[in-house]
C-alpha cells in the first residue's frame, strides 16, 4: 500500500471514530470556538470604532486648528483667522464663495437612552458650507435647520444613542432651548455622533464670542493639501495647522483603538494558551483510546508517518469546525452591534458599530488552526512512538 | 441500587487499613444509624483521611492532570486581570467620599465656572470647604504617551478636601512658599523618577502661557496614598501662579469639590448650591462625588458589559474543558469506583470522593492563577496614561476564590453523580 493510501484510510478511520470520543471531541472544538468568538468579538469593537473615527476621511478634506491645540476641544480661531484661512490656496471654490465651514466644537450633557446617565455629546457650529465639504452628509429625516435659529440636526448615531433627539422634540441645555429638525447620516462616520446648528447661534449661547476651534476646507483636488498647508503656514498672520481629515480622525482615535486591540490580543492569546491546553488533552486521550488500534494498524505494516499525519488531521478537522462555529458565532453576536463610548482624545461621546471584518474572521480561522495543529503534533508524536507490542497488549 | 452490606472478605488489592478506614467510615456515616448534623460533621473529620486517596488518582495520569490545571490556571488569571482592569475604569467610584460633592458648570464638564463661585459656595448652610480644579492637560517633552493628569488647585482647601492624599508637614510649607511649585503622585515620581527640586517643563494645549506658551513647574512634595486605590499618578500646582500667567481666560476654574458636614443632607446641600445659581450666566450641576464618579465611568458604556460577557464566555469554556476531563477520569476507573462501593464505601463518600478530586484541581490552578494576577497587578499599571489606578481589590479575590470552588463542584458534579449511582454488578461486569 503506498504511503498516501495508508494516510487517507487511517485518516478516515480516525474520523469515524470521533461520534465514540464525542464529549472529549466536542469540548476541544468548543473550547477553540470560545478562543475564536473572543478574538474577533473585541477586535470588532477596534475595527468598528476605528471605522467610524477614519470613514468620513476622504482626501480632499482639510481640518485647520491652533497650532499646538491637539484637538478641536483644544483649539481657537478668530473670525479674521477663519476667513484668511478659507480663502487661501488650494481651497476648492463654488460661484457663493470657497468651500470652507469655520466651526465651533462644544460640548454639552444629554442622557443616554440605554443607562439615562449623562455623556458627553459633541454639539457643533457649522456654517453653510459644512456638508458639502465634508460629502457625506445626508437628511434621512426631517430638515436642514435654518441659520439664525435655535435648531439642531442631528447625526444618526446620536439619535440612536441619547434620549430625547426625535424629530420634532425639543431639549434644554443651560439656558437654551433647541428644536430637534432632522436627522441626517454622515456615511458611518463620526459626524454622526454629533449634533450640529448654525454656529452664529452656538457662539452667543455659549458666550464665544466671535470666536471658532477649527475650519474644515474643501481642497481643489487632494494634491492641493501642500499648496494649502504651505499658504498657511506662510502667512504671519496665522498661526495654525493644518491635517488631512484622515490623518486627523486616525490620530484621534489611536488611543482607544490601541488600548481595545492590545486588550483583545492579551485575553486572546491566554484564551488560546487555555484552548491548547484542553485540544492537547482531548488528543492525548484520543490517543490513548486508540492504542491498541494503532499497535495494529503498525504491526500490519503501516508506517509511522501516517499515523502522525492522521492524528494531526483529527486534530486539525477538530479546530476548524470550531473555529468556523465561533467566527460565525462572532459575526452574528457582534457585526453590526451598536454601541457608544467616550473617546478620551476628544473627551466626548462617538456612536459606533462593532465591525466583524472578513480579515478579522480569516484570522480568527488561523488561529484555530494553529491551535489544532500544536494541540494535536505532541499527541501525534506520542501515537507514532508507540512501542508495536506493548501497545498490542495493552487493555 | 444500595449496597449496605460490607465485603465479608478484604479484597486483597487494597492495603487493610483502607478497607477498615472504608468500613469504619461507612458504620459512622451511614445515613441509617445517624442524625444529620453528626452526619456532616463526621463526614468533614473523615474526609481527611481520604485525602491520599484523592491524591492518587490526580497522580495517575499525570500529564492530563497538568493541562487540566494550567487551563483553570490561565481561566483565573485572565479573570484577575480583567477585574483589575474594570476597578481601574471605576476607580473613582470606589474612592468617592460619600461627604464630597462636586460642583460643575450645568451644560457639561468643559465650560468654565467663575472663580468667584468659591466664596459664594462656602457660604452656604452645611458646606464645609471648597476647592477648585481646572483641567490643564499638561503634555511632558511633547509626547502624547506621557500623559498624566495634571491642575492648578489651591493647596490648603485641596489638601483639607482630600485626606487621601498625604503630604509631610514640611513640604507643604514648601509649597505655600513656593509660587512655581507642584506635588506630584507618589505613582507619578516613580513613573518618570522625578524628585523633589526637579524641574518639570509641561506644554498645555487649553491654556497657552503668556509669551512663548511653556510653563514650568518646581517639584516641592511628593504625596503618597493614605487609601488603597486613590489615584497617586497626578500633579498639582498653584491656581494664583496658573491665573496670572495664562494668555486668557483669567478668573475661570474647571469644577469645585466641596466637603460638606453631614453626608446625609448631600442631595438637599446639592439642590441648594444649584439654586444659587440658577439663571445665571453659569448655572451649576451639584452632585455627590460617587454619582459624577458613576457618570464618568458610565460614558465608557456597553464596552464594560462586553468585557463581562467575555468574562463568562472564558468561564463557560474552561468548565467545559475541566468537566470533561473529570468525567474522563470517572469513566476510566468505572470498574474500581464498583470494587470500592462493593467493598462497602457508601454513595455519599463515593460521590465526594470525586467532588473532592475536581475540587483539588481548581483549587490548586485557579488560585495559583489568582495568585499571579495580583503578583503581576503589584508591579503597576502597564499603561499608566489609560489606567493611572491599577490594582486588584480583595473583594475581586474572595469572589474569585469562590468562583474557585463553585467550578470544582460543577465540574465534578456530572461525573460525581454519575459515580455515585454506579451500579456494582454493571461497573464491575463493564470491560472484564
Amino acid at each position: 500500500m503506498n504511503w498516501i493510501s495508508q494516510i487517507v484510510s487511517v485518516t478516515l478511520f480516525n474520523l469515524r471514530t470521533i461520534p465514540e470520543r464525542k464529549a472529549s471531541a466536542m469540548a476541544a472544538a468548543v473550547g477553540i470556538a470560545g478562543v475564536v468568538a473572543v478574538f474577533i468579538g473585541v477586535l470588532s469593537i477596534a475595527a468598528g470604532f476605528r471605522a467610524a473615527m477614519t470613514i468620513s476621511g476622504p482626501d480632499d478634506v482639510a481640518i485647520v486648528l491652533r497650532s499646538g491645540a491637539d484637538s478641536e476641544m483644544t483649539s481657537g480661531l478668530s473670525r479674521d483667522d477663519a476667513r484668511l484661512i478659507a480663502d487661501s490656496a488650494g481651497v476648492a471654490r463654488t460661484a457663493e464663495g470657497p468651500l470652507a465651514s469655520a466651526e465651533l466644537f462644544l460640548m454639552i450633557n444629554l442622557p443616554k437612552r440605554s443607562t439615562a446617565t449623562d455623556a458627553n455629546v459633541p454639539f457643533r457650529g457649522v456654517e453653510k458650507a459644512a456638508a458639502t465639504v465634508r460629502g457625506n452628509i445626508k437628511m434621512i429625516e426631517g430638515r436642514m435647520f435654518e441659520p439664525g435659529r435655535n435648531e439642531v440636526i442631528v447625526g444618526a448615531g446620536a439619535a440612536r444613542a441619547f434620549a430625547g433627539l426625535d424629530v420634532g422634540k425639543k431639549f434644554r441645555t443651560g439656558q437654551n432651548e433647541w428644536d430637534v429638525v432632522g436627522i441626517f447620516s454622515g456615511g458611518g462616520g463620526v459626524s454622526e455622533s454629533e449634533l450640529w446648528t448654525d454656529a452664529a447661534v452656538l457662539q452667543p449661547a455659549y458666550h464665544r464670542g466671535n470666536s471658532f476651534q477649527s475650519v474644515y476646507a474643501k481642497l481643489a483636488s487632494p494634491e492641493a493639501f501642500q499648496q494649502f498647508k504651505d499658504a498657511l503656514t506662510t502667512n504671519p498672520q496665522l498661526k495654525v495647522k493644518a491635517v488631512r481629515q484622515g490623518e486627523f480622525l486616525a490620530e484621534q482615535s489611536s488611543m482607544l483603538t490601541g488600548f481595545i486591540e492590545s486588550i483583545g490580543v492579551f485575553i486572546a492569546a491566554l484564551m488560546a494558551l487555555g484552548a491548547l491546553f484542553g485540544a492537547l488533552n482531548t488528543m492525548y486521550s484520543s490517543v490513548a483510546a486508540r492504542t491498541r488500534e494503532i499497535g495494529t494498524l503498525r504491526a500490519l505494516g503501516f508506517g509511522s508517518s501516517p499515523v502522525v499525519l492522521s492524528v494531526m488531521f483529527e486534530s486539525l478537522v477538530l479546530a476548524l469546525i470550531g473555529g468556523t462555529a465561533g467566527a460565525a458565532a462572532a459575526y452574528f453576536a457582534f457585526d453590526g452591534f451598536k454601541a457608544a463610548t467616550i473617546n478620551w482624545q476628544t473627551f466626548s461621546q462617538v456612536a459606533f458599530a462593532f465591525d466583524v471584518t472578513p480579515q478579522l474572521l480569516v484570522q480568527g480561522v488561523i488561529c484555530a488552526t494553529l491551535i489544532g495543529l500544536l494541540g494535536g503534533l505532541f499527541p501525534a508524536i506520542r501515537a507514532a512512538r508507540l512501542p508495536i507490542a506493548a501497545a498490542l497488549r495493552s487493555l | 441500587m444500595r449496597c449496605m452490606i460490607p465485603s465479608p472478605h478484604e479484597p486483597p488489592i487494597l492495603p487493610r487499613s483502607w478497607v477498615q478506614c472504608a468500613k469504619s467510615f461507612f458504620r459512622e456515616v451511614s445515613p441509617y444509624r445517624m442524625g444529620r448534623e453528626d452526619r456532616s460533621t463526621q463526614a468533614l473529620l473523615n474526609s481527611m483521611k481520604f485525602l491520599s486517596l484523592v491524591w492518587s488518582n490526580l497522580k495517575r495520569k499525570k500529564l492530563r492532570t497538568a493541562l487540566t490545571l494550567l487551563s483553570i490556571f490561565v481561566a483565573f488569571l485572565l479573570y484577575g486581570l480583567l477585574c483589575t482592569i474594570k476597578e481601574a475604569f471605576t476607580a473613582g467610584v470606589s474612592m468617592a467620599d460619600a461627604d464630597r460633592l462636586i460642583v460643575r458648570h450645568k451644560v457639561s464638564l468643559i465650560m468654565e465656572l467663575p472663580v468667584s463661585y468659591q466664596t459664594r459656595i462656602a457660604q452656604i448652610p452645611g458646606v464645609n470647604t471648597v476647592s477648585h480644579f481646572t483641567w490643564f492637560n499638561g503634555i511632558y517633552q511633547n509626547e502624547p504617551k506621557n500623559f498624566f493628569g495634571s491642575f492648578p488647585v489651591d493647596p490648603e482647601p485641596f489638601l483639607a478636601i482630600f485626606p487621601e492624599f498625604s503630604l509631610p508637614e514640611d513640604q507643604k510649607q514648601a509649597w505655600l512658599k513656593t509660587r512655581t511649585g507642584a506635588i506630584i503622585g507618589q505613582g507619578l515620581a516613580d513613573r518618570f523618577k522625578w524628585k523633589i527640586g526637579d524641574r518639570i517643563p509641561l506644554v498645555s494645549p487649553i491654556w497657552p502661557r503668556k509669551g512663548d506658551g511653556a510653563w514650568e513647574f518646581e517639584v516641592v512634595g511628593i504625596f503618597k496614598a493614605t487609601k488603597k486605590g486613590a489615584d497617586t499618578s497626578g500633579l498639582y500646582f498653584r491656581y494664583d501662579y496658573f491665573d496670572e500667567g495664562r494668555a486668557y481666560g483669567e478668573g475661570s476654574i474647571g469644577w469645585y469639590a466641596v466637603r460638606i458636614n453631614d453626608p446625609n443632607r448631600a442631595t438637599e446641600i446639592a439642590q441648594a448650591i444649584d439654586n444659587q445659581f440658577a439663571n445665571s450666566p453659569h448655572e451649576t450641576k451639584a452632585e455627590p462625588e460617587g454619582a459624577f464618579m458613576q457618570g464618568f465611568a458610565q460614558q465608557i458604556g456597553d464596552i464594560g458589559t462586553i468585557l463581562i460577557a467575555i468574562l463568562s464566555a472564558v468561564f463557560f469554556t474552561i468548565l467545559l474543558v475541566a468537566g470533561n476531563t473529570m468525567a474522563q477520569a470517572v469513566r476510566e476507573r468505572t470498574e474500581e469506583l464498583g470494587v470500592l462501593k462493593a467493598m462497602g464505601f457508601s454513595n455519599e463518600l463515593v460521590l465526594s470522593l470525586v467532588l473532592a478530586e475536581s475540587c483539588v484541581i481548581a483549587a490548586v490552578g485557579g488560585l495559583a492563577g489568582l495568585g499571579l494576577a495580583w503578583l503581576i497587578t503589584a508591579g503597576g499599571s502597564p499603561a499608566p496614561a489609560i489606567l493611572p489606578v491599577f490594582y486588584l481589590p480583595p473583594h475581586y479575590v474572595i469572589i474569585g476564590a469562590t468562583l474557585v470552588l463553585a467550578l470544582g463542584l460543577v465540574a465534578g458534579a456530572l461525573p460525581a453523580l454519575h459515580a455515585m449511582r454506579l451500579r456494582i454488578a454493571v461497573a464491575l461486569r463493564r470491560d472484564a
